[in-house]
């Protein structure tokens, strides 16, 4: 019979015996045994899922099992088995963190607060914290994230910044249009704050680049607006073992949720695979550029969720893990659900079956950037103009802002495309233009999908860029 | 919970911690579970940091060192009852790092060292709930003589 060493914090739940005689032929066979024996011991030594637990390590004689054969390592009837817990603690990083004047003014409200204090001031300074999506959701997050003092945001998005943001994306000024989005967010984030660092990633998240880009995050905020990104984000954090702080809106509703959060006591809570194991049928669920949201929504979910995000970090309060918040500012009704693990989840149920990323637009069957049409620059244009080559203006504004200013463009809104396909000629090239090219692009996805057209342009920059071209010539 | 110390363990304990400033120190506690309740400590050993990186924010023990402790308590009929380290520059209270990784039972000792100076020093152990709950330290019957 094999010895089992008992370390002193555990011999509560052995009856104070320090030292077990146990019949088995292995580790794992041993810890079996124990287990059976003492259920209140088990839980000190194995998870949820039968593992060792991580703040355990075993020594069989002088050597731990991790350098033997794990749980298969042979016990004879002479060795001993020692549970040996991992003792470490300490400051931690957040500690060696100071702040000068200008800060400690800027942060008194946050200091003066008992629960919150200098601690949490210090630990949100430490904290790395990851936004996907610097958006409707993000805006928000983002701004009060670099207000409240967080250390160092990473940004991440490959979109620019449109006219039709501007409803919603309070991040963004009228100056910011047709600039990417990470680098406007960073110029208003650094005049908000100086304080902070801000790292910026002008790039699509992929299953290629979100390891090595979460990598470096304590923290990651999903701000996203579309199914793949969303899975992709959610399993990246479970294999890297980061908090998701998740909000997503539609219309009037909106929800928050904290995903992969692990408890002061160990325990880890759901991911959005618990939530929704499989995403809905492509198309079933709009996004927001299709079926629109009310501005002010993002800016109380984004709220919200930023709230979330400093919670972890400073571990004040209790997070939203666990739990789902939904908000419906139509009726300004507020409910919260229960979510609980499910022991099929995919990464962290029983039988785990992911265990590195997927292709996610694959598995949502959507894709997350759109198509892109054919572009035609302003000078391009200017020289199609001056040669007197053939060819179709649309203009699909909206007609208040066509007759506010055109350039002589056949005038067929958005809204009315469809039905007036018939007017975009099918003979010679058609230049479609709006105000900043956004809208002008999805005119022409529409037409090349549903009408087949395969002679469409779109004016880059749109209007505003042709003006900005032509008015120097007109004025000098 | 009381919490007893032997003059000679608490003056080690206080020169460990000021020879390993700003640096931490960290160790072990031993001695007798009173009938009472009080845990009165008469022996220490101090061991190596082993954390990598940066200890002036952390400290780990070696799985191996650990079990250097049990051994030595069994050998003198004394109970290994808690864990000593230090915070350089920071006030003698567990951090998040100290309540993750802290073990039931054992009491966890900590030492303010304040510019290289002795500040305060505090225990604490976990209740059921997994939070630190600090314990009254005392001095034993022993009164530290005055020459």
């Amino acid at each position: 019979m094999a010895t089992v060493i008992i370390p002193t914090p555990l011999r509560k739940f052995t009856h104070n015996a320090s030292k077990l005689q146990v019949e088995a032929a292995t580790v794992g066979e041993a810890l079996q045994r124990l287990s059976a024996e003492y259920p209140e011991l088990k839980k000190h030594l194995l998870d949820e899922h039968g593992q060792i637990r991580t703040f355990v390590n075993l020594f069989v004689g002088e050597d731990d099992v991790r350098d033997l054969q794990w749980a298969d390592t042979p016990l004879s009837a002479e060795a001993t088995l020692s549970i040996v817990p991992a003792i470490a603690g300490g400051l931690g990083d957040w500690a060696k963190v100071t702040f000068s004047k200008e800060e400690l003014a800027r942060y008194h409200r946050h200091i003066i607060i008992p629960e919150f204090g200098l601690e949490a001031q210090q630990k949100l300074k430490a904290a790395r914290v990851l936004v996907v999506g610097s958006g409707g959701l993000g805006s928000p997050l983002l701004l009060y994230l670099a207000a409240a003092g967080v250390g160092t945001i990473g940004i991440v998005d490959f979109d620019r910044v449109d006219d039709s943001n501007l409803q919603r994306q309070v991040l963004f000024g009228v100056d910011a249009v047709g600039q990417p989005k990470v680098e406007a967010a960073r110029q208003r984030l650094e005049a908000l704050n100086p304080h902070i660092r801000i790292v910026t990633y002008n790039t699509q998240l992929h299953s290629g680049n979100a390891l090595d880009i979460l990598r470096d995050y304590d923290v990651v905020a999903d701000g996203t607006d579309n199914f793949p990104t969303r899975y992709l984000v959610n399993d990246a954090c479970v294999l890297l073992g980061k908090p998701n702080v998740y909000a997503s809106i539609f219309q009037f509703e909106g929800q928050v949720s904290v995903f992969n959060h692990r408890s002061p006591a160990g325990e880890l809570g759901p991911n959005y695979r618990d939530l929704y194991p499989t995403p809905p049928p492509p198309g079933l669920v709009p996004s927001c550029a299709e079926g629109g949201v009310l501005g002010v929504l993002p800016g109380i979910i984004g709220s919200l969720q930023a709230c979330e995000v400093i919670k972890v970090i400073t571990g004040v309060g209790e997070p939203l893990s666990g739990r789902l918040f939904l908000f419906d500012a139509l009726k300004f009704e507020a409910r919260v659900f229960r979510v609980k693990r499910r022991a099929d989840n995919p990464l962290t149920g029983e039988r785990p079956t992911i265990t590195q990323l997927i292709d996610y637009e694959q598995f949502c069957g959507v894709r997350v950037v759109e198509r892109p049409v054919r572009q035609i620059s302003v000078q391009e244009l200017l020289r199609w103009q001056a040669e007197g080559r053939t060819f179709q203006l649309v203009d699909v504004r909206e007609p208040h802002e066509y007759e506010a200013a055109n350039i002589g463009a056949e005038l067929i809104p958005l809204g009315t495309v469809a039905e007036n396909a018939h007017r975009f000629s099918r003979e010679c090239p058609v230049v479609v233009h709006c105000r900043s090219g956004a809208r002008s692009a999805k005119a022409i996805r529409e037409l090349e999908e549903r009408f087949g057209f395969d002679n469409l342009f779109n004016l880059e920059g749109g209007i505003l860029a042709y003006l900005e071209e032509v008015k120097p010539t007109l004025a000098g | 919970m009381n919490l007893s110390f032997a003059p000679h363990v608490y003056e080690y304990l206080l020169a460990d911690a000021l020879q390993a400033f700003p640096e931490e120190c960290c160790g072990f506690l031993f001695g007798t579970l009173m009938a009472d309740g009080t845990r009165s400590l008469t022996d220490i050993l101090a061991v190596t940091n082993a954390k990598e990186g940066d200890r002036r924010r952390r400290f780990e023990i070696a799985p191996r060192d650990y079990l250097r402790a049990e051994r030595h308590a069994d050998e003198r009929g004394l109970t290994l009852l808690g864990i000593y380290h230090s915070h350089p520059n920071h006030p003698a209270i567990p951090s998040e790092h100290d309540r993750l990784a802290a073990q039931p039972f054992f009491s966890y000792v900590i030492v303010s060292v304040l510019d290289g100076r002795i500040g305060r020093v505090r225990s604490w152990r976990l209740n059921e709930a997994q939070q630190f709950e600090e314990e009254a330290i005392g001095h034993g019957q022993i009164t530290t003589p005055t020459l």
